[in-house]
């Protein structure tokens, strides 16, 4: 196996299970979150206002490090460095 | 497949770009100004107004009402920043249904460059709020070990707010052009509707936490000198 094959193994995989571990976790924090939002609710439905907001807000800032891992993926996938300087090093090759 | 509004170049003589971020961000700056001069040329303050000014009302009194409920007891200060980061915020993600457009905060110039503004904007109000010293000192409490703690923290809040608001638009844009090679019409409609959706509450978000940012640097830490009021018996 040589180099680029190497580099795009890993970065595939990676990529995969980045988005895949990296979805999962923030998912099940969530859920805890609606329904601990949903039970204040209701047994307080008045402070429904401030429970709703609050609830917005935590759930952004969990789906943020799912969105931290979304990125990541992408950039594994699309703008990969290593995978470009493989294809910068072929392409030198080839016009050589 | 294109990642940001960055690579969509309009025109270039050398380095200089007129890329997509920067023509759909002036276009937006353009129809908000333009927009808002228009309606606000004459305002009435009887009951018969024109239907956009009651809009330009109604918007402006729900901002105030959520700066108030946050923790910032004169909306009036805050106002012109945090309703101007939701309006431009909440108008990028609205104006996806313009087909051809692509919304300049899928890029993280432009989601850098709102964190860049709340970041320096936290300080400023804090500083007119406490005074120099009062506010410096808020660095230091609880105790002096949590110096460092907070310098980071505010560093990483501001990189959070940034990719936050750049990984949702980004990745609303990217399953529409992913699911638009696959199927095309009725699923990449759903996606369009929940990426207004996620788009609007990302709106939210970055302003409320901009405004919970600056009602953490301004909130008077004076103890409490009047005696509370006797209860009614």
């Amino acid at each position: 196996m040589d180099s680029s094959t190497i580099i795009a193994v890993a970065s595939i995989a990676t990529a995969g299970l980045t988005t895949g571990i990296g979805c999962m976790c923030p998912a099940l924090g969530e859920g805890r979150a609606v329904a601990s939002a949903l039970t204040s609710l209701a047994q307080q439905p008045d402070a429904s206002a401030t429970i709703t907001r609050t609830l917005f807000v935590g759930l952004a800032m969990i789906e943020s490090t799912a969105i931290y891992c979304f990125v990541v993926s992408m950039i594994l996938i699309f703008a990969n460095p290593f995978w470009n300087n493989v294809i910068a090093g072929a392409a030198h090759a080839a016009g050589k | 497949m294109r990642l940001s509004p960055d690579q969509l170049i309009f025109w270039q003589h050398g380095w200089i770009k007129l890329n997509g971020t920067i023509v759909f961000t002036w276009g937006l700056m353009l129809v908000l100004a333009v927009g808002a001069k228009l309606i606000t040329h004459n305002l009435s303050t009887e009951l018969k107004r024109t239907r956009w000014q009651n809009l330009l009302e109604m918007i402006v009194t729900s901002i105030e009402k959520q700066i108030e409920e946050v923790g910032l007891p004169h909306p009036e200060k805050y106002i012109g920043f945090l309703g101007t980061l939701f309006l431009f915020v909440a108008l990028a993600a609205v104006c996806t249904v313009i087909p051809g457009y692509e919304p300049p905060t899928g890029s993280l110039s432009t989601t850098a460059a709102l964190a860049l503004c709340v970041f320096v904007a936290v300080p400023l109000f804090g500083i007119e709020e406490q005074g120099l010293g009062g506010y410096l000192k808020t660095y230091v409490e609880p105790t002096v070990i949590m110096l460092p703690f907070n310098l980071i923290s505010e560093l990483s809040r501001t990189l959070a707010l940034a990719v936050r608001l750049f990984g949702n638009m980004m990745s609303g844009a990217m399953i529409i052009a992913i699911l638009l090679t696959i199927t095309p019409y009725i699923f990449p409609l759903i996606m369009t509707v929940l990426g207004l959706l996620t788009g609007m509450v990302q709106a939210y978000i970055f302003s409320i936490l901009a405004a919970v940012y600056i009602a953490a640097a301004t909130r008077t830490r004076k103890p409490r000198t009047q005696p509370e009021p006797a209860p009614a018996t």
